[in-house]
């Protein structure tokens, strides 16, 4: 019978947050198809999806796991080159959007779950900070591959490069030449098939994933891990595979979000991913709060739109990071507030008056 | 042959040997306890059965199996649970999600329930308080809550890390007592401990540690009336 009664909890906190997405979903949709929104609006959607699916998936890494993340922006970089790459190889072949599209996200998830695996097999051995020390440099390496790497294709077939002195030397046979990766340039001529559409389906998707993973057995592990590593290994969890598990699904995510990214813009450059979009990914779970996933979704979504939304109010636009400052005190200040979390709750208690009787169990995670 | 083989167990911490070569055996049934000071390497010596620690050397062998290669939940499956020292529990899980972690390898539902029953039985306290969170608990009823949620595992042999630390002494009397039940219940227990008398007064046999060597050895009735365990662990 309890059992019973903590899954009613946990799910319920968990079809909140769905509602809430929901709610956003459709509130944008009908605001953009009934013509009311502005370019501006329009044009945030995409990139406010990609943030909230770094945001919801480095707090699996962050809050659930325990570990610190600092080159969440790498394993988007890798999904952002890896699917695009797909998508303009494929682009003849694949008419279809709704095939294509569904592809390049499972092979930029994949390429950036699979490098996820090589960063993570000998560094989550280990105890202390050097996940954070390595995914530091990580994000740097690939950022710098990936300024570097040429691909072009002609009727011979592909010729990889690194480095443009690499690039020049090889012959090409100038009628059927086609530059697919252009080293700094980036690459350009990606379909454009993202929209807030996809990016909302793939939130959907990235939440049922990673909330169901969390109330699961293996997630259980994965925070017992994070509570007590001594106990966890007592009881016999598998440390080192529990973590990799919650580590290679963070990067999965975080390719999808760069592929989302990546078919939003005609051209992607390398430079973007680099240590700052990891920490502003970073900011939005410390400010959502490290472990809750609702938390993330909403703090991406204010802190994506702020910025640009203050933009566009005449006298304020000049204040803009000022305010935009103040407003990262404030969430961090009401977070951590007792006194308003009381409140709060008590505003909550009221509309459970009937229920008080149910047994609530806290589970850590909403 | 013994159920747990000791053999000539060398470990390092960094360029400090602290365990030199010690060697024991721990029968089926019995209680063993390792009694010593303060840094004679009685946790190291556990840490390394139970594979949280890394030998240098020597062999550690459970029913015939090498445990010295073995990853820590691999052992955990082979029945021997861990009581590590100073309690620790999942102090933000309730107390029956704790005990509940502590089958984490089972997958048998109806067994698992009937262990919880019988740890419920053995430690009525907790069954009072099993929706309590477990940080809240004493520090008397949170070494409960580890030895009970060691017994989940439905382990055969238990290897506890100075189950009295810390504890009130009507607790240290009630952690003894628990352990002799579970001797009394079938279950193998391996036993570190500080509480020198108390230890001697309900294990079968004993070793004594010093400066990471075995110094002394024997039925714990004997070692109680030693002359140098007097006077160097007992007081007197």
């Amino acid at each position: 019978m309890k059992t019973l009664n903590t899954m009613n909890k946990t799910s319920k906190n968990n079809f909140i947050t769905y509602g809430i997405v929901l709610a956003i979903f459709i509130f944008c949709a009908v605001y953009i198809e009934t013509d009311m929104a502005t370019f501006l609006f329009k044009g945030l959607m995409v990139p406010i999806c990609v943030n909230v699916i770094l945001a919801v998936s480095l707090n699996l890494t962050v809050g659930i796991l325990g570990e610190l993340s600092l080159g969440h922006a790498g394993f988007m970089c890798v999904g952002a080159f890896a699917g695009s790459f797909f998508s303009m190889m494929t682009q003849e072949t694949l008419t279809s959007v709704w095939i294509r599209f569904p592809l390049a996200f499972i092979i930029g998830g994949l390429s950036a779950a699979f490098i996820g695996l090589l960063v993570g097999i000998p560094v989550l051995r280990l105890r202390g900070d050097y996940l954070a020390i390595v995914t530091l440099a990580f994000c740097e390496i690939i950022k710098n591959i990936m300024n570097n790497l040429y691909i072009a294709k002609d009727i011979n077939g592909l010729h990889f490069a690194i480095g443009v002195g690499a690039y020049n030397e090889i012959e090409f046979d100038a009628a059927s030449k086609q530059v697919l990766i252009n080293g700094a340039m980036g690459i350009t001529g990606t379909p454009n098939d993202s929209n807030y559409f996809w990016g909302f389906a793939l939130i959907f998707i990235t939440l049922i994933v990673i909330l169901n993973l969390v109330n699961s057995r293996t997630g259980r592990a994965i925070m017992s891990i994070r509570d007590n590593r001594i106990a966890a290994e007592s009881v016999g969890i598998n440390i080192t595979k529990h973590k990799l598990i919650a580590f290679v699904i963070s990067a999965f995510f975080a390719g999808v979000a760069g592929v989302l990214y990546s078919h939003n813009l005609s051209s992607v450059i390398a430079t973007k991913f680099d240590y700052n979009y990891s920490i502003l990914v970073l900011v939005f779970v410390v400010l959502g709060g490290i472990g809750s996933m609702r938390g993330s979704v909403i703090a991406a979504i204010i802190l994506t739109a702020l910025p640009e939304f203050l933009r566009d109010i005449g006298n304020l636009s000049d204040y803009r990071m000022l305010i935009y400052a103040i407003l990262l005190i404030a969430m961090m200040l009401i977070n951590n507030n007792d006194y308003l979390h009381q409140m709060t709750q008590g505003v909550l208690g009221k509309f459970r008056l009937g229920k008080k009787s149910k047994k609530n169990e806290q589970e850590g995670v909403s | 042959m013994a159920m747990l083989e000791v053999r000539d167990l060398e470990v390092n911490y960094g360029a400090i040997n602290a365990i030199k070569k010690i060697s024991f055996d721990v029968n089926e049934g019995e209680v063993i306890a390792l009694i010593g000071a303060n840094g004679a390497g009685k946790t190291t010596t556990l840490h390394t059965i139970t594979g949280l620690l890394k030998a240098k050397g020597g062999s550690v062998k459970f029913e015939g199996k090498e445990l010295l290669k073995t990853p820590p939940h691999k052992i955990v499956e082979m029945g021997m649970a861990h009581v590590p020292e100073g309690r620790r529990i999942f102090q933000q899980l309730s107390v029956y999600k704790n005990l509940t972690m502590g089958a984490f390898i089972r997958k048998d539902k109806a067994g698992i329930e009937e262990t919880l029953a019988k740890v419920y039985e053995k430690f009525p306290r907790l069954e009072e308080r099993k929706k309590q969170i477990a940080g809240t608990l004493s520090g008397g009823e949170q070494q409960m809550l580890a030895m009970g949620r060691a017994l989940m595992s439905n382990p055969k042999i238990v290897v506890m890390d100075e189950p009295s630390m810390g504890l009130s002494p009507l607790f240290v009397g009630e952690v003894f007592k628990i352990i002799e039940e579970i001797k009394a219940s079938g279950t193998t227990v391996l036993l570190v401990e500080q509480n020198a008398k108390k230890a001697l007064e309900i294990a079968d046999r004993a070793y004594v540690l010093e400066t990471g060597k075995i110094v002394l050895s024997g039925d714990a009735k004997d070692l109680m009336n030693d002359d140098s365990v007097k006077k160097a662990y007992l007081g007197e």
